[in-house]
């Protein structure tokens, strides 16, 4: 299939180039931008005039709930939002039932989402057995299954001697890490950050250090085993000093926030609104600003929408008794723009934090760019359009996030996987 | 008779129960006319039982619809009501409604030997089976409820009636 | 944000925290809760405000105490009262929170007293009751994890008053454990709001909130110093369950740095008030010659907590 996408505001982060040009796809690949290749005729064109064509965006962590969770939502579910999203490509997280700790796991994940057609998954296995922190899992056999990294999610391995074999062993191979800096006692039986507002709250705080401990563990391990680590949701202001501080004495070492880090303090918890209990907490203002900050200027290398459906049940009951966790697919490139507007940012330097950037840590190399050849994986979106964030509007199972209600900037109106158009008009 | 010379009307009521009274006769003033006029009979009258005061806000049959008041006044029965000779004592009486939540406070104090109505104004209007034994005015023909009567009590001590358009 | 508490005019819809209630409301309860007291000198203790409402008492935590006094208020009031240790029946069996509520909604119930372990829950109940469009249903928080216990909190206000009158001019210290009190939270919410300026908490480090401060309190953690000219003494009871352990070395420890004596007492003003929530942990928190003392008004405060949830329960109803 030939596609011509004309007159579209083709902006690709990784080359920094934003212009108003039309952009070729044949045989699932981006054929040219501008210059009309030779003997190309368009079997299809769409009018992108007044649209942004991105590359799709590429998400560091979306639950898709199979296997084990299906009652919360289910692959088809996901996908769909992925699609309505502009998502091309998900990093799944091991903290399925039971967790990707297993090849076979894997292979049936990649699949599903094969045959399903629509965005790329990408596994992130688990680094050791069941997530428990006791025995490594197989992580070579993870890999020709298609893992390309591995986690604990956010299961902290307790045992620290555990997690130095565990980034030895990855080493090895220097296959990456990612690890959420949580301190797992440090974090116990807690539910918001432990400051002003959890106090008044009487909600059981999950102070600053259990980020920080914990990274500082991470860190000095990664520093004697040379594992290749990336942190995920990064949620305090100490916590990317210490990242700073790791960078300064020649570590390297990337990191993602979440899109309701991003936007959210512990105050957006108002009147115990579950749809704010998350891991990690949502912290303070003053650490919400700095992580802001951070992602603007690259310090922090990557916005993902940390995708947790979490059905209604989950959701009403009393803040500490309710599931952690929301819905974000949808709401990642809102959320991204929304961001760029209110910092005075370049769309083209946005848009690099959830498509170019996140590639690079995942290892893709087909995706997240528009040079000729690579993966016509597309997005293309209204930027002016306003949409308010609605139950009903939302394609996920996951209907809960603090954004309900609000007013969001950015229409998703097509989005192609490997030159096929997955959302549009002409497949609602 | 003039309705707002209130003084007459109350020596008037006074002569009514004189003769009926007994030094162990107890007085209790419905909020906050009847405490004023009960305070007037009680002395006028010799009476030696100190005069209760009661406050039927809580009483009210109306109280799911019109709600507490501002300020709940205070009921003090400084008296046993049981096999107490007792006078209620209000300044007008209109539906019977107050009345009747100030015999039911009344009771949950006890059991009194008997209880009676003393009233400076009948304004007619009654929507319930009560009538005063003592009463120094009965109007002729009921105001009509646009109309509110009320005893006031100037800083002297004097007691006036007060007719408002409601 | 829609404050949960009040309803579109700005009146009391339900009671579940005292932070942020509007000053006139908190003065009209304690004003409402005035007369009240007298009720109980009647030979019917019976006012026939809330006949035919029915009640319920919904705990979800067990609290004999707590529990009886709301009865005992809501029966004073002719109220009918169910009593429910949700504790031990439906929740056991699976059912959520909220079902529960729709389930005795659907008995036609007027008003649900609440006690629950986790902090926030009453609101979840007022917030469903919103969505329900059940505005003739009222939810009292009866102290919600760490949370808040409101009436608490005014019962405490009411006795302070009674002792004291004026807010405006009082030095009053709160004592122990203010981590896992929603007394304290209470207590301090109504202290600010009713414009006390000398609010202060005394307690170790391990079991004083981050950032209480920010409450508007002083936070000392030398007992003589704390108590130092103060008017009222308001202690916590310490839970058994924290005084061994990674908060607190032994409750002798904790008796000899926190606990009340009358040592410590003379640091106070010599016409300082103790008061204590109930049920005390004499030789922890308080010395029993301090508890039985002069100075305590610990008994009147559950004399007048009936009271003050009777004016609760009627202004609510009305």
């Amino acid at each position: 299939m030939k596609i011509k996408i004309s007159n579209g505001r083709v902006i690709d982060p990784a080359n920094a180039s934003d212009s108003v040009q039309d952009l070729f796809v044949a045989d699932g690949k981006i054929a040219a931008i501008g210059q009309v290749p030779a003997d190309f005729t368009p079997e299809r064109t769409i009018d992108a005039h007044g649209l942004i064509v991105c590359p799709g965006l590429i998400d560091l962590a979306a639950r898709l709930r199979e296997p084990g969770f299906e009652y919360r939502a289910t692959l088809e579910s996901e996908m769909d939002a992925a699609m309505a999203g502009g998502v091309t490509s998900l990093a799944i997280p091991p903290d399925t039932d039971p967790p990707l700790d297993e090849p076979g796991l894997v292979e049936m994940l990649c699949h599903r989402a094969k045959k399903l057609n629509r965005a790329h998954v990408y596994p992130v296995g688990a680094l050791t057995i069941g997530l428990k922190g006791e025995r490594l899992s197989e992580m070579a056999e993870l890999v020709d299954s298609g893992c390309v990294a591995f986690s604990q999610s956010n299961v902290p391995v307790v045992d620290n001697a555990v997690l130095m074999r565990a980034l030895q062993y990855a080493a090895t191979f220097d296959f990456r890490v990612w690890l959420q800096p949580l301190a797992p006692f440090l974090s116990r039986g807690g539910f918001a950050h432990d400051g002003e507002v959890a106090s008044r709250l009487g909600l059981p705080g999950i102070p600053t250090a259990a980020e920080t401990v914990a990274l500082y563990t991470y860190l000095q391990l990664a520093k004697v085993t040379g594992a290749r680590l990336h942190i995920t949701r990064l949620s305090s202001a100490e916590g990317l000093g210490l990242i700073e501080q790791a960078r300064s004495e020649g570590m390297d070492i990337t990191c993602d926030v979440s899109i309701n880090h991003l936007h959210l303090c512990d105050r957006d918890i108002g009147y115990f609104d579950a749809n704010c209990h998350l891991v990690p907490p949502l912290r303070s203002e003053r650490d919400r600003d700095a992580l802001r900050r951070g992602l603007i200027d690259g310090r922090i290398n990557a916005l993902c929408s940390d995708h947790t459906p979490v059905d209604d049940d989950g959701k009403l009951a009393p803040f500490s008794e309710s599931e952690p966790g929301a819905t974000g697919l949808e709401l990642l490139l809102p959320l991204t723009l929304k961001w760029a507007r209110e910092s005075g940012l370049e769309l083209v330097q946005a848009l690099a934090r959830v498509t170019s950037d996140p590639a690079r840590i995942v290892g893709i190399r087909k995706a997240g760019h528009l040079a000729p050849g690579a993966r016509a994986d597309l997005c293309l979106f209204d930027p002016e359009e306003v949409h308010r964030i609605s139950r009903t509007g939302l394609r996920s199972q996951g209907k809960n996030t603090p954004f309900l209600g609000l007013e969001m900037p950015g229409r998703v109106r097509y989005t192609l996987v490997e030159g096929q158009v997955m959302f549009g008009d002409s497949v609602q | 008779m003039n309705l707002t010379d209130a003084e007459s009307l109350c020596a008037a009521l006074i002569e009514q129960m004189r003769p009926h009274v007994t030094p162990d006769t107890a007085l209790v003033g419905i909020h906050t006319g009847g405490v004023w006029l009960a305070e007037r009979l009680h002395r006028a009258l010799g009476l030696s039982v100190p005069p209760g005061a009661i406050d039927v806000s809580w009483y009210r049959d109306d109280y799911g619809s019109k709600g507490l008041p501002g300020k709940a006044r205070k009921t003090e029965i400084p008296f046993h009501v049981e096999g107490a000779n007792i006078i209620i004592v209000d300044d007008v009486l209109y539906t019977g409604r107050t009345t009747r939540a100030a015999i039911n406070e009344l009771f949950d104090f006890g059991r009194p030997a008997r209880v009676d109505l003393a009233v400076l104004v009948d304004r007619g209007g009654r929507e319930l089976p009560i009538a005063p034994r003592y009463c120094a005015c009965t109007l002729p023909t009921p105001l009509p409820p646009s109309q509110r009567l009320e005893l006031e009590c100037g800083a002297d001590g004097k007691l006036s009636l007060r007719q408002i358009d409601a | 944000m829609r404050n949960p508490q009040l309803d579109k005019n700005g009146g009391l819809q339900h009671l579940l925290t005292l932070d942020g209630l509007p000053r006139e409301i908190l003065v009209e309860i304690l004003d409402n809760a005035a007369p009240f007291t007298e009720v109980a000198e009647r030979e019917v203790k019976k006012l026939p405000l809330l006949r035919g409402k029915s009640i319920f008492n919904l705990f979800f935590e067990n609290s004999t105490r707590t529990r009886t006094t709301f009865e005992i208020a809501a029966k004073r009031l002719s109220a009918d009262v169910v009593n429910l240790n949700v504790s031990t029946s439906s929740t056991a069996k699976g059912e959520s929170l909220l079902d529960t509520i729709d389930n005795l909604c659907a008995m036609q119930a007027d008003m649900f007293v609440v006690r629950h372990a986790a902090s926030g829950a009453p609101f979840l109940i007022a917030r469903h009751l919103y969505e329900q469009g059940r505005d003739d249903i009222h939810v009292i928080n009866a102290g919600d994890g760490r949370h808040a216990h409101p009436t608490q909190g005014l019962l405490d206000m009411y006795t302070i008053r009674h002792y004291k009158g004026d807010f405006t001019k009082l030095s009053v210290a709160i004592v122990g454990d203010v981590l896992h009190s929603r007394v304290a939270r209470s207590q301090i919410c109504a202290l600010v709001t009713l414009g006390v300026p000398e609010i202060r908490v005394i307690g170790p480090k391990t079991l004083l909130p981050t950032e209480i401060e920010k409450m508007g309190v002083r936070v000392f953690h030398d007992m003589r110093e704390g108590l130092r000219d103060v008017d009222v003494i308001m202690m916590l009871r310490l839970q058994n369950e924290r005084m061994n352990g990674a908060l607190l070395p032994t409750p002798q420890e904790f008796y000899k740095v926190w606990g009340l004596t009358g040592e410590k007492l003379e640091y106070a003003r010599p016409d300082a008030i103790v008061m204590h929530p109930g049920p005390m942990n004499r030789g922890v928190e308080i010395d029993s010659a301090v508890a039985d003392g002069a100075q305590a008004v610990i008994l009147p405060q559950v004399t007048f907590g009936i009271a003050v949830r009777m004016a609760v329960m009627s202004m609510l109803a009305s």
